[in-house]
Order: C-alpha cells, then structure tokens, then sequence
C-alpha cells in the first residue's frame, strides 16, 4: 500500500514537469466555442464574474480596511452605532438594480437558446450506459459511439495520449453553418449531452425527448463528455463532433451507407469457430467487460459472472435471447440495435467458449441475422 | 449578577448531578449532555465522511485508475456527501443548538428533554445502517447524494433499501429535533425576552426549524416513492410505466433548495454572536438580519429547480427560477453589509473564533458570488454538474457552513469546559485549514470552467495540473482537523481557567452563569441585563 502510494505520487510529480509543457493544462476559463450562442455565453459569463469581482472589492475593502485600522491593538474604541436606515435601504436598492440589469442580457440569450425552430438536420442522440447513440433521423443513418481509449491507459499501463478519454470510435459528423437540431433521449438512466464548444448541455432522459440546437461556424473536431452521474462508467462516455463542410458531410453519408450495407453482406458467409472467438473477444471488450469485467467474472451484487453462468452454459436459445433483447429491469440492455449479426454471433459464441465455458459450439451469423429480420421485431411488439 | 451565581449555586446543591457510568449518557434527559453527544457524534462523522474525500482526492491526484475502481469511487462520493450533510453539519447545528439556545434564552432545559433524548440516539443507529451498506454484495449506494431516479430505483444496488431507511430515521431525529427547538424558543423565554430581543442565534435556528419541519417529510416523501417503485411495483419515476423520471428532481430539490439554508442558516446565526463581541460593538442591523433570515428562507422555497437548468424545463419556467434565485443575493448581500458595518468603527480583537468567523465571510462571499454566476440559467448550461458546481458548494459549505462550526465550538468551549483554549494551537489550527481549504477548492473554480465534469473517477489530461494541486490541499486541510480534535481535548482536559464572562465583549445570558456552566442552569428565569444585545 504504502508502495503504491509512493509510485503514485513519484510518477505524478514526474505527470506534472511533462505536462507544464502540454497545452492548455493550466486553464483557468470557459472557453468562448464556436457558435453565436457560445459566445453570447461567454459574454455573459464574463460580465457578472467582473460585477462580482467589482462588489467583492468593495465589501472586502471596507472590511480589510476595518480590521486594519479599527483593532485594539492600534488603540480604537469601539462606537456604538447599531442602525441606520437610509444605509440599510441603499444596500439593498442598489444589489437589486445590478441584479435586474444582469437578467436582462440573460433573459435575451436564453430566449434564442430555446428557440430550436427551423432545424435543417435533425439528430437524435440517446444515452446508454456507456455510450451514445446518434440517428440522422432523415438519411436513415445511425450508429454507436464508444469511448476509443485503450484499457492499458486508463490502468496507466501504457503511456496516455493526447485525448485521453475524449476520444471516441466513430466521431458524429455534422456539417458546418446549418442548424442542427439535436432531440435528446436515453435508453437508461439519465444522461447529459455536453459539447462545452458549443455550449450545449441537455439532460437525456429516459422516455422523455428534449431538444437542443446548435450552428456551428468554423470545421474541427469538438469534445465533451457526458456530465450527469450515469452509473460506473459516467467518466468514460465522451462526446465527439467533427464539423465539416457541405460537401464533406454529403460524401461522408454516403461513405458509412455503404459501409454498412457490406457488414450485412459478411453475415452471409460461413465464420469457423477460431474466427468468431477472434472477433467476439473484441466485441466483447468493447460492449460488455465494462460490467461483466474482462475476465467474465463480473461484480458479485451488481453484474453477474459470466464464468460458468447458467445462461452462457445453457440453452443457446436462453442466451441470444438475453443479449438481443437484454433483461428488463436491469441494466443488461438489448444489444439488437446495437451490435451487427456477425458482431452478436461472434461475442455469444465468445461467452460460450472463453474462461473455461468450453461448449465448443459458434452460433452462425446466418442464424442471428434471421432473428434480427424486421418482420421478428414487430412480431414481438 | 453575583446575586444570580449564587442563586444558582445554591439550585446546583438542591438537584442531584450527573448519573454515573453509561447510563448518564443512554438516559440522559439533560440538554447539554444531549449536545454534547449531538457534537461529538459530528465530529466522529466529520472524520468518517473526511476520509472518504481524501481517498476520493487521492484516486484524482493524478489521471489514469490508481487506487479505487469507478464502482467504489461513486460508492465514496455518495457516502461522502450523505455522511457530511446529514451526520457531520445537521448534527453539529442541532447539538450547538442544544447547549446554547436554553442558555441563551434562560430556560432550565429543552421543552421535550426525553423526546430531545430520542432524537439523538436514532442517529447512531441510522449512520451504522448507513455506513454498513459498504460491505453489502453489490456495495453501497453508488447514485450520489442526490440520488436521482431511475439511477437510484431500477438501476441501484440492492443496499438502496437500507439506505432508504437510513434516511427515514435521520428525517424523523431531524423533525424532532426541530419541534423542540420550536417550542423551547416560542414556550421558554424568560420574562422580558420578546422576539426582538431573541439572540440571532436562537432566530436563525428558529426559522430553520420550520424549514426542516417544511421539507424532510418531503424527503421521506421522495425516498418512500423510491421503495415503492423498487418494491410495490409503481411507477413513479419509470416511465415505461407512465411514470417521470424528473418528478424525482422536482420532489427531491423542493427538500433540497431549503436544505441547503437549513445547513447554512444557523452558522449566519454563529456569526452574529462572534463579530460583535470581538468587534465589542452591538450587531448592525439586527432586525434586518431577522427580516433577511425569513425572507432567504421564504425564497428558497421558490428556487428549486435552479438546479435543474439543463431537465428541459419549458422556458418561462427557466426564467421564474433565474429570477427568484437571483433574488436571494438581495437578503444575503444585507447580511454580508451586516457584519460589515459590524466591525467598521468597532474596537477589534483576532482570537481563534472571530479568524474562522472572518474567515467565513470571505469566503462564504465567494460562494455566494458563484452562487450567482449559477444562477443565470443561460450561463449554467456550461456551468451546470461541473467542478465549478462542485467549488461552489464547497465554499459555502466548508469554509461557510464548517468554519461556523468551528467557530462556534471555539467560541462556546470556554462556556462547556471551563477552560480556555490554547490560543496558539487554535490559530495554527485556523491558517493552515484556512490555506489548506482554499488550496483545495479555489482551483475546482478553474477546471470546472476548462469542463470537467463532476463525479468522474479519471479525467482527460488538460485537468491534470490543477486536480493534483487540489488533491494536496485536501490532505493539507484534512490533517489540520487532528489539531482541531487535539485542541478540543486539551480544552476538555485543562488550561486557563475561564471566567463566566469568557470573553471581554461577550454579551448575553449564556455568559451571565458561570464557567463551566452547572449541570442545571436557570432552574428560576434570570432577569435580562440591562446591557444591549
């Protein structure tokens, strides 16, 4: 223990000279962002941290300049006043006059906050524990964005990168100069959607859609990170934007339609076990060991094990039921959405055969992209 | 008041003492022995919940997971939270409350003394349920101190039930602890005493009671609604079920908006006893600081959803919220000017209690300052859920609401054991956790406006620098509350005698019975002195 605390501290000295010469790493603001409304924010922030600053001297200098001079010690008798109203009266006037003067600017940029008409693209993003998940609701386009950060960093095995847990595997695109409306939802708990550049923060809640909008100016990739407590993983589900021009933006759709249409073509052909165990070893990394643990073992009381459970050693049915369809009232959510058929036949397979489960037997995608046919999903509603 | 010592004397020898052994302390119905246990059981707490912070600062000292998985570390913010509201701060409030408001007001005792007798020893046995969650399968509650649903229902671990009834006990030692303190104030004043001559101190706590009365049914409210949705198969917060899961927020922050003042409200009350008499001029101002207390706790009624900026409200309501939060500077600002104009022209001394009582105007101020910023609804968006919330709340509540404590404690100790402090210890005590509290929480300021958000276990590296400066004040304003609990010993055990009168411009009836104050006080009702509040 002790030794772990000595490392710790030796190593974060040695974090400290390495990263006085990083950029940004003393930053003591808001950041101004990239939109008009992000900067009318900024304003505003700016604005009553200087009418504070403004009072405090005031009140701070009237007292310092007490304690200095009215101290026994230099001799002061103390007077006897205890009352006054017409002082009384002036210090609660003129608060309430700086006060109405703040909220009117305030009151002005809100207003054009909440106004989210006349979107040119809507997307739909929806938190899960311990994602995100965004839909171009008019180019039939959706995917998942899962924190990209190497395990052996956050375990400090590995050397930390630039965007250390701000960084995503598939960035959500948007093209600059249009506004975009953002409608807000979970598939969970609560979460909140949070780009500081572009100074939205919207809560997103379960069965409920909120709305957000933004335009952005100038192309570049924006970071943020969800910001209500969602559980075990609520550090470890950023949000990445990348703004790009018009025409980047229409190639880009076009890029990830095709891309998907040739993962629904890799489930038709034949996967041999050694394949599924490869590919299922990475999904299942990536989609489930943040509760079921890398090892399958999960956490006694709140994720079950997955090393020898009744369910991965069962009846194969029993288990691809459970992942496609998760199990309501926990947090095990339903992958069908989530994960493509090879993806599920992969990591089923995976759980089936891994840790000592040795039932030697894969669960073909051909057999998961049927249950995953449209007609199977209305069947069930 | 020498005719009033010995008619007390001569009481002391009519009544029997203390009961000896673990008895005196099971059974006792005596209020200075209640809070005695009230400020000891604090400050057991205040070490407990400390400690969880500085293993919460450890784990951030630097990114990257070093000490403490995510799960525990969200099990420790909880606990951390929970333990410092209701078992270091509300305890400590209610056991000054016990020694000091019968004496202050010259009754015998509480109105309800056995009732006064219950109100303490549930809390034991709530913070053990409490704390025992810790070794439950699954661990204990991992949801934060706010607890928001469904995180709190269909997600929690299975420790949520005792946590629930944990709560359930500390709301009902609180709403009986307020009911006493009600009716000592409204029922046992001597003759003479009117309300407006009530020391702050007994009005702040007064209008306190009535907050706590106001909303921990509305907390045992929200937590019952939990258990039933975890339990009886409602839906008050699913809404797969037509429930919502934001009527959690609105129940939850209508108790949390008022608690918060009832955290804060006693220690303005603090703070006019100690700045008058080392200032050794009467109080500026006192019926507007009894108008500003009704009015901040009137408002904070009407302010809750300030804390829900970012839910979606529609927009009138953002804005009836902004308005009505930013209204509460106006009575909060008067009693800043207060005790301003309090020491201006006063004649003034720097012993242990009025630093910390100094001490917390600034930095209460600075609090409120942010409290401010917090409060435009546009602004808060980049704000909101973020360490400049988390620097915010800390300033008002540490430096504010703690620092009162203390202040009191070192006040008020020559009173209880009839020693004075050892003034050196006392100020080495006072600067470092002075520079140790500010070390630790101004930099949140900064990393909470760079974007960090709160309640993670590991952060991106542009936050690295000013967490590990943040992390060593923790420890250096942490290990400064051992020479607190040394100070507080040494008093208990010896030192310079005190005088009734422990201090040269303390005014009020509590420093008219001698120190240390009898078993029995004010057995018949003293006349007022003729001296000024």
């Amino acid at each position: 223990m002790v030794r772990t605390i000595i490392t710790t501290i030796g190593s974060g000295l040695g974090l400290t000279l390495y990263s006085a010469t990083a950029a940004a790493a003393w930053e003591v603001n808001l950041t101004p962002g990239v939109t008009d409304v992000s900067r009318s924010v900024f304003d505003l922030h700016m604005t009553i941290f200087w009418i504070c600053v403004a009072i405090a001297l005031v009140v701070f200098g009237v007292m310092f300049w007490s304690i200095f001079h009215h101290r026994k010690s230099r001799g002061a008798k103390a007077h006897n006043f205890h009352e006054n109203t017409l002082v009384e009266v002036i210090w609660t006037i003129i608060p309430l006059a700086i006060l109405v003067a703040m909220a009117v600017p305030a009151t002005a940029t809100l207003v054009q906050m909440y106004d989210s008409s006349e979107a040119e693209l809507d997307i739909q993003v929806t938190g899960y524990q311990w994602k995100w998940r965004y839909d171009y609701l008019d180019h039939d386009l959706n995917f998942f964005s899962n924190l990209s950060t190497p395990r052996e960093q956050i375990t400090n095995e590995a050397d930390k990168q630039e965007h250390y847990l701000l960084e995503v595997d598939r960035h959500l695109v948007v093209p600059v100069a249009t506004k975009i409306r953002f409608l807000l939802t979970s598939n969970d708990v609560i979460h909140s959607w949070w780009v500081p550049a572009l100074a939205v923060k919207k809560d997103a809640i379960p069965g409920f859609i909120n709305e957000a909008w933004t335009v952005i100016d100038e192309p570049g990739i924006y970071r943020g990170q969800c910001a209500e407590l969602c559980g075990k993983d609520h550090g470890f589900m950023p949000v990445v934007i990348e703004a790009v021009s018009q025409d980047d933006f229409q190639q880009w759709l076009a890029d990830a339609r095709a891309e998907k249409q040739s993962a629904a073509a890799a489930a038709e052909r034949t996967w041999t076990l050694d394949e599924l165990m490869q590919q299922g070893e990475q999904v299942y990394l990536r989609a489930c060991a943040a509760c079921h643990l890398p090892n399958g073992e999960g956490v006694p009381g709140a994720f079950p094990a997955l090393k020898g459970s009744p369910i991965a050693l069962g009846d194969v049915a029993g288990h691809i039921d459970i992942v496609l369809n998760g199990k309501s009232g926990t947090a095990m959510q339903a992958f069908r959405d989530q994960l493509s058929a090879t993806e599920l036949a992969a990591v089923i397979t995976y759980e089936r055969n891994a840790w000592g489960n040795s039932l030697g037997e894969a669960v073909s995608p051909v057999q998961i992209a049927r249950l995953l046919e449209p007609s199977t999903g209305e069947a069930e509603q | 008041m020498s005719t009033l010592e010995t008619t007390l004397e001569s009481h002391e020898h009519a009544h029997h003492g203390p009961a000896k052994g673990i008895g005196r302390w099971l059974f006792t119905t005596n209020h200075k022995d209640i809070g005695s246990m009230y400020l000891w059981f604090s400050l057991l707490m205040f070490f407990i919940g400390g400690c969880m912070a500085l293993l919460i600062r450890a784990e951030l000292f630097q990114p990257g997971l070093q000490l403490v998985e995510p799960g525990f570390f969200n099990q420790m913010t909880t606990m951390h939270g929970l333990i410092m509201v209701f078992g270091a701060v509300m305890p400590a409030f209610v056991g000054l409350a016990n020694w000091m408001v019968p004496m202050m007001i010259g009754a015998p005792d509480m109105a309800l003394p056995r009732m006064n007798n219950w109100s303490f020893w549930i809390l034991p046995f709530a913070f053990a349920m409490l704390v025992s969650t810790l070794f439950m399968d699954g661990g204990a509650p991992n949801f934060g101190w706010t607890f928001y649903a469904p995180l709190s229902t269909t997600y929690a671990p299975p420790s949520v039930t005792y946590f629930i009834f944990a709560v359930h006990m500390m709301g009902i030692s609180s709403i009986m602890g307020a009911i006493n303190i009600i009716a000592t104030i409204l029922n046992m004043r001597t003759p003479g005493m009117t309300m407006m001559k009530l020391p702050l101190f007994c009005w702040t706590w007064l209008i306190t009671a009535f907050l706590l009365i106001a909303v921990m049914p509305v907390l045992a409210g929200v937590v019952t609604m939990m258990l039933m949705d975890i339990h009886f198969g409602t839906s008050f917060f699913n809404a797969a079920g037509g429930g919502d899961p934001v009527l959690f927020q609105h129940v939850f922050w209508f108790f949390g908006h008022p608690e918060v003042y009832i955290m804060i409200l006693p220690a303005f009350g603090i703070i006019s006893h100690i700045i008058p008499t080392f200032a050794r001029k009467p109080l500026f101002g006192y019926a507007s600081m009894v108008y500003a207390t009704a009015s901040i706790a009137i408002l904070s009624f009407l302010v809750w959803a300030h804390h829900m900026f970012t839910v979606g409200l529609p927009l009138v309501g953002e804005l009836f919220f902004m308005f009505a939060t930013m209204l509460i500077a106006v009575p909060t600002g008067v009693k800043v000017f207060n005790w301003v104009a309090t020491m201006f022209r006063g004649s003034m001394t720097f012993e242990t209690p009025m630093l910390f009582a100094l001490a917390f105007v600034v930095l209460f101020t600075i609090g409120g300052f942010s409290g401010l910023m917090l409060a435009i609804a546009p602004v808060d968006f980049q704000y909101h859920d973020t360490y400049f919330v988390v620097a915010h709340f800390h300033y008002v509540l540490v430096p504010g609401a703690v620092f009162a404590i203390m202040a009191g404690v070192y006040y008020w100790l020559p009173k209880w054991t009839g020693h004075m402090l050892n003034e050196t210890m006392g100020k080495l005590h006072f600067w470092i956790s002075f520079i140790g509290v500010n070390i630790t929480f101004f930099p949140m300021h900064f990393i909470g406006l760079a974007g960090m958000p709160r309640r993670i276990p590991d952060y991106a590296l542009q936050f690295a620098d000013f967490n590990m400066v943040a992390s060593i004040g923790a420890f250096i304003f942490g290990l400064s509350q051992l020479i607190f609990l040394w100070n507080v010993i040494a008093c208990v055990r010896g030192g310079r005698r005190a005088e009734a009168r422990a201090w040269e411009g303390a005014e009020g009836l509590e420093w008219e019975v001698a120190s240390p104050a009898p078993y029995h006080t004010f057995a018949t009702p003293p006349k007022l002195p003729e001296t000024p509040r």
